[in-house]
């Protein structure tokens, strides 16, 4: 697992290789610590946490911003409300 | 992997497995019941992919991340299996027995709850994920299946933990002399404690029999299951959903909500994730399907267990003392995976027909035609072709972490599948679905045991991620 800061604002969590709960526990966590407006990107291979973010950032009102699928591996954007 | 590989290896699966139907049914027609195992299985691995069906999920999302979504599903497969189960009782051909009743189902649980919680997944999640190339989920299944078959035969040491009322009460059942019950703890636990325990369902203890319609409809469907599973999801819409329904939904100028919002809200969190909705109908409705064919293939044969086919056939190695082997009538995931370990170990020498799970009950045939392992196999299979058709399958190979919380969540699911007499299919949803109160005990200990592992899983991935704040300096 690693998190790191991109640029100003953005911020990166790679969760590869991960099965549930850890995408989704990892995923809460960043957008915790993020300020309103910034943005985290995730990158996980694990389709069922990609179903439990969804739903965790529509109850926050978290906005997914980009979803990409390759080869089984997912990329999103999530702008923190 | 490029689309036109993923459909090949799709199609390939496939084709596989038609060609062992249609040729094990040209060598002997017995095969075909066998081939109903595999299809059913192969429509499970299907449905659980497709939904991202997982129990441990539907459980500790409500904890983690406050996700219901998953909950919400295997009501309705619950219900919907129920329905089905319902009918097919009534008309006298369900395959369905109930379980012992006791606090021990809610202990199973519990230890079953933190193990699914640490490893991802629950058992037969764990499947459809090894079916989606995930290798972590395929440590897991090792685990429970190596787990299991060592615990079923521990001896030892372990007789001393056992009371003396269980040991007595064992030596009671007149259990065949090949069967050494005072040597084994699990042994002691079953013919000593859980076979003493009552056997009942709603409808029975409601008066009826579960094959009376009234028995089967109102006692083990309407009251064992959708009445107590809707006011279950009234409690989790108001704790998980309703908040962020009302947020949404609730005009600015209204104070507060109505009960048409709130039935509104309700059935929006029911209809929320149609894809887990829709994997939870076709799974129930499969699941239902399934008993009704093996009952009808059991009739046409003129046999109640496969034990007998596979001696028609001529493979009568591995059958329990009374002539049986595993063999379900209906979903059910650990069992035959401890089968396909027992049958190993006793090969290398390790006598595993000398306890009740594998000696008396379930036997241990070989995997190759063992009808809940070809169920199993399918599964794999049917998860797989529906990874590769969505391009979501891809290989996943453990860390020395993920493999650590695999190993030790398919050992915790292990020792609970066995005390609880099966996992989250067999010892919850297929129980729960027919109106048998020890599978809502199960349930009650894996509610338990989900909070609790959440709780420890919550705190390792505090202090990993305070670290990664530390070194990124936020």
């Amino acid at each position: 697992m690693k998190f790191e800061k991109m640029t100003e604002g953005q911020y990166r969590l790679d969760v590869k290789g991960y099965v549930c709960p850890h995408p989704q526990l990892y995923t809460k966590k960043a957008l915790e610590k993020l300020s309103p407006g910034e943005t985290l990107e995730i990158v996980f291979d694990n389709p069922s946490s990609g179903e439990s973010i969804a739903v965790m950032c529509d109850n926050t009102g978290d906005e997914i911003t980009e979803q990409k699928l390759d080869g089984g591996m997912y990329v999103w954007h999530i702008r923190k409300a | 992997m490029s689309e036109e590989k993923r459909r090949f290896w799709a199609y390939m699966i496939v084709g596989v497995l038609a060609l062992i139907s249609v040729s094990t049914y040209a060598y002997n027609e017995y095969y075909i019941y066998l081939s109903v195992y595999m299809w059913f299985g192969f429509v499970y691995g299907m449905c659980l992919q497709y939904g991202r069906f997982c129990f441990s999920s539907a459980f500790r999302d409500l904890f983690a991340v406050g996700v219901p979504r998953m909950a919400v599903g295997i009501m309705i497969a619950i219900a919907l299996f129920g329905l089905v189960g319902a009918f097919v009782s009534a008309t006298g051909l369900s395959t369905f027995h109930s379980a012992p009743t006791s606090f021990h189902a809610v202990v199973a649980g519990f230890i079953f709850g933190v193990g699914m919680t640490f490893a991802g997944g629950c058992a037969s999640g764990s499947m459809y994920k090894t079916g989606e190339g995930n290798m972590n989920a395929l440590l897991v299944v090792l685990s429970i299946s190596v787990t299991q078959a060592i615990f079923v035969d521990i001896g030892g040491w372990t007789n001393s933990l056992v009371p003396e009322a269980w040991k007595a009460s064992a030596l009671t059942k007149g259990l065949p002399a090949s069967i050494t019950v005072t040597d084994g703890w699990v042994d002691q636990y079953l013919a000593g404690y859980v076979w003493d325990q009552p056997v009942m369902s709603f409808a029975t203890m409601l008066g009826w029999t579960d094959k009376s319609y009234i028995g089967a409809f109102i006692g083990n469907l309407l009251i064992g299951v959708v009445i107590p599973g809707a006011l279950l999801l009234v409690i989790v819409y108001y704790i998980w959903s309703r908040k962020t329904y009302m947020r949404k939904n609730l005009p600015k100028d209204q104070a507060a909500p109505t009960w048409r919002n709130e039935l509104a809200g309700y059935w929006a969190m029911i209809s929320a994730s149609k894809r887990t909705a829709i994997a939870g109908l076709a799974l129930g409705i499969a699941a239902g399907l399934h008993m009704y064919a093996i009952q009808g293939l059991r009739v046409k044969f003129g046999m109640r267990n496969a034990g007998a086919l596979l001696e028609r056939i001529g493979f009568d190695f591995g059958l329990s003392a009374q002539g049986t082997v595993f063999d379900p009538g209906y979903w059910y995931v650990t069992t035959q995976e401890a089968q396909w370990v027992g049958w190993l170990f006793h090969r290398l020498g390790w006598n595993h027909l000398d306890n009740i799970f594998f000696g008396w009950v379930n036997g241990i045939p070989n995997p190759a035609f063992n009808p809940a392992d070809w169920m199993s196999i399918a599964l794999f299979g049917g998860a797989a072709v529906m990874a590769l058709l969505h391009n979501e399958f891809k290989f996943k190979k453990p860390t020395l972490e993920t493999a650590t919380w695999a190993l030790m969540g398919g050992a915790l699911m292990g020792i609970g599948s066995r005390l609880g007499l099966g996992c989250n299919v067999g010892a919850f949803f297929v129980r729960v679905s027919q109106g048998d109160p020890s599978g809502w005990l199960f349930g009650l200990g894996m509610v338990g045991g989900a909070f609790i592992g959440v709780k420890l899983v919550n705190h390792w991935t505090e202090r990993r991620m305070a670290q990664q704040f530390a070194a990124s300096k936020i």
